[in-house]
């Protein structure tokens, strides 16, 4: 019996401290040092919310810069389901996927025939990835440019300025945050 | 492989090792009792809770008390969890709405929360409500971390102790772990997390205008909220446009720090450190992966020096290392090469790895990286998803779940089954040579070796026969999402995962069902438990034994020679158990797609 009273006793205490005390003083910290991480990083245009920097968008207009492609459900990135394909590599379903994002590219830009970077047509892990890579976003611009009736070294000088190394030169990967870009692309025309 | 790639990942590797000795003499010192670091600030905090709890600090439990504690205190906390889920939508801090979880995947949920599982059949932000998230499945975050743990200082002590009808206080073992240890790491790692951008408050979800619309089929639903199926039996839909976009938030870095460290890995979101609001950046990805060995790589050290040998300690790690290090290489090396979908697509791209399912922030190294740790780890945290990997790069997570978890394994949980596995060594060994085995000066007798049995049948007695149930009934089979050997890697994979208390998934596999909620539940619980009380058992017996002094027949257990031979039995007690299913999943995959 005294394991019983010892045991309700203990998780009562410890739910009080671990799962209020603990959080909510973190929350505090949280919003006293980093208020704009700790609330998503939400990107405000105009007084509107126009999304977050560390959630993607999708794009398909062929004057945008496109993201990657998202599994989410029912519609890419959608922000309350985040998910992947969870194809397997040889899933006769991930070919097909992959050969219907080749094809959505070369249509909306016929004249391109670079090799695309492979980020660009396999979809992400989260469903919400808010990155292309370098390769990705240079691969694109002859399509931006020409929509939006830009010179290609205008907006491949946006792409560089967009690029971010790896962090702290170490870290990670290159990468541009195609949410960014298309923003800063907004502000050109 | 990139020479970048191959510099994080030995980066990751220093870093870690760096670490351990000083991580590990501080715990040491925390389960001794000694003066530490924190003794003025948390000694009298922990003599209130002693107080408030009614627990003597030097009341000694012997091991059938210990195992009581242990049994009664989780089940009590598995009980709160399934509560918490079956009533959140009358309890507050619920802004989304959420309703009550069924009662499958609350059972489900609270036996994975409780046994340091952490194996998720539901998505986060589209079912648990914020109070059930923190009060609930953040709680138990700690609370299994530090039982693991205090299981594992009670086996110590029985090694350490001669003679004795005790092996320590649970309360005290459990109180100190969270205290000392994995609260004060949780509170500096949330503030690092939050500064990379993880999210940390108690807001309804935000919406955003989307730059531009979307079309997209969406589902009809009847009254009921039921979906409508058209004449040929799929999902009727009809055309839509979303222009917006709902930005999910929570307490989610306080739970993400805890999460990691605690080797529990059950994500604040459906698609746990892949997502950007909980691994934001390449930094957080490094600390993130860091977290997850830290813990149980220093509790080597606390072992060995408790043990009053740390060669002893080093000895285990360098067995964790060796064994490691190569899989995870072959790992990465498995996600550069071209897989075939970028074969069939040849010139019309570029490929320096496999990206599908795998965040480009991120990175096929560091995906590798976590990959092998989470899994080496009992953390089954993800930032990529294992599904997609290639067949052999998805066959090194498995496999090293299927060693039981002892490649550092859970906190506590791991060194605890890694000691059991030194015991099978030492054990053979003196087979070999005709003399009763020692280790650390305790004879290894037959109820030792009965119970280390124990401890190894019974996770590899779930795996393998819950994935022949899984793949004969029909409930089970309905759950696979990839066709071919692939569907029965993620039957396979779920079940190693559960058994062995990892967490992490084929996530392809539909698990949020009553067959598999039910099964796996069960699993996870024999999985944890039917471990930890043999474990125990063996504490309780060595500590009732006298010291054998060293002799010119004792087999030195901190040489090279010992952890080769270490290394061997693991290796062959985990391929003759596994070869055969891994065979019919992974490797059939990859001979398949040979041409």
């Amino acid at each position: 019996m005294a394991v019983l009273r010892t045991s309700i006793v203990s998780l009562v205490v410890f739910t009080v401290m671990l799962g209020i005390i603990y959080p909510l003083a973190m929350t505090g910290i949280a919003q006293a040092v980093f208020p704009d991480k700790a609330n998503g990083s939400i990107i405000v245009k105009n007084g509107k919310t126009v999304g977050s920097s560390l959630i993607g968008q999708p794009f398909s207009a062929p004057g945008y810069f496109w993201s990657r492609p998202s599994a989410t459900t029912p519609y890419p990135y959608n922000g309350v389901s985040s998910s992947s394909s969870n194809l397997g590599q040889n899933n006769p379903d991930l070919q097909k996927a992959l050969a219907d994002r080749i094809s959505a590219l070369k249509t909306a830009d016929p004249e391109n025939t670079k090799p695309i970077p492979i980020d660009l047509i396999t979809s992400s892990g989260s469903g919400l990835d808010p990155h292309i890579s370098p390769a990705a976003a240079l691969y694109q611009i002859h399509r931006v440019a020409k929509h939006r009736g830009l010179s290609e070294s205008i907006v491949t000088s946006l792409v560089e300025k967009h690029t971010e190394p790896r962090q702290f030169g170490i870290f990670g990967e290159p990468v541009v945050n195609v949410v960014k870009l298309n923003i800063a692309l907004d502000k050109l025309n | 492989m990139t020479g970048s790639g191959l510099f994080q990942i030995g980066l990751y590797f220093a870093v870690l090792v760096v670490l351990i000795k000083p991580l590990g003499s501080y715990m040491a010192k925390v389960y001794e009792g000694t003066p530490n670091l924190l003794t003025p600030i948390l000694r009298p905090v922990e003599k209130l809770l002693y107080r408030i709890f009614g627990v003597h600090s030097d009341d000694e439990m012997p091991w059938r008390t210990y195992t009581a504690s242990v049994l009664v205190f989780n089940l009590l906390g598995a009980i709160v969890v399934y509560l918490l889920q079956r009533f959140q939508q009358s309890l507050p801090l619920n802004p989304q709405g959420f309703p009550a979880v069924s009662w499958d995947s609350s059972f489900n949920t609270a036996v994975s929360f409780i046994t340091n599982t952490n194996w998720q059949g539901y998505g986060g932000e589209s079912t648990m409500s914020y109070l059930t998230q923190m009060m609930g499945l953040g709680v138990q975050n700690f609370l299994s971390a530090a039982t693991a743990m205090a299981v594992l200082i009670a086996l110590i002590r029985g090694f350490v102790r001669r003679n004795a009808q005790t092996i320590g206080n649970f309360w005290v073992d459990f109180t100190r772990s969270i205290l000392y240890i994995l609260l004060p790491l949780s509170i500096v790692f949330t503030v690092v997390l939050v500064s990379q951008g993880v999210v940390q408050n108690f807001k309804p979800y935000r919406t955003a205008s989307l730059m531009q619309t979307v079309s997209y089929d969406k589902p009809v639903v009847d009254s009921q909220g039921n979906t409508v199926k058209d004449a040929s039996g799929k999902d009727k839909t009809e055309p839509a446009v979303m222009k917006e976009q709902q930005i999910p938030f929570g307490p989610a870095a306080s739970q993400i720090a805890i999460k990691q460290l605690g080797t529990n890995g059950g994500g604040f979101f459906n698609v746990n450190s892949a997502h950007p609001f909980e691994n934001p950046t390449p930094l957080s990805n490094f600390l993130e992966s860091l977290a997850i060995l830290l813990i149980a790589a220093a509790l080597c050290y606390t072992f060995g020096k408790m043990a009053g040998d740390t060669r002893q300690g080093w000895a285990l790690l360098a067995a964790m290392f060796i064994i490691l290090i190569p899989l995870l290489i072959f790992c990465y090396y498995s996600e550069t090469i071209d897989a075939p979908y970028v074969k069939n697509l040849g010139a019309a791209v570029t490929s320096d790895g496999n990206m599908e399912g795998k965040e480009v922030r991120i990175g096929v190294a560091n995906s590798a990286l976590w990959a092998t740790v989470t899994t080496a780890a009992s953390n089954g945290s993800v930032n990529a998803m294992h599904d997609s990997f290639s067949p052999l790069g998805g066959l090194i997570p498995l496999f090293l779940m299927q060693l039981g978890e002892i490649i550092f394994g859970g906190v506590g949980s791991g060194l605890y089954g890694m000691i059991v596995f030194a015991i099978i060594s030492v054990f053979v060994a003196g087979l070999m040579v005709g003399r009763t085995p020692e280790y650390l000066g305790k004879k290894i007798e037959s109820f030792e070796m009965k119970m280390s049995s124990l401890v190894i049948l019974i996770p590899a007695v779930c795996v393998l026969l819950g994935t022949a149930i899984a793949v004969i009934a029909k409930d089970g089979v309905a759950g696979i999402a990839n066709p071919g050997p692939h569907g029965f890697s993620e039957i396979l994979y779920a079940f190693s995962s559960c058994a062995n208390n990892n967490g992490s998934a084929f996530a392809g596999l539909s698990a949020n069902t009553l067959f598999y909620n039910i099964v796996l539940g069960i699993v996870m619980l024999l999985g944890r438990f039917g471990v930890i009380v043999p474990v125990l058992a063996i504490a309780g017996s060595l500590a009732g034994k006298k010291h054998v002094p060293v002799g010119s027949g004792t087999l030195p257990t901190h040489t090279p020679l010992f952890v080769v031979f270490l290394i061997g039995i693991i290796i062959i007690v985990g391929a003759l158990t596994f070869l055969p299913s891994l065979s019919l999943g992974p490797i059939a995959e990859h001979l398949t797609a040979i041409k």
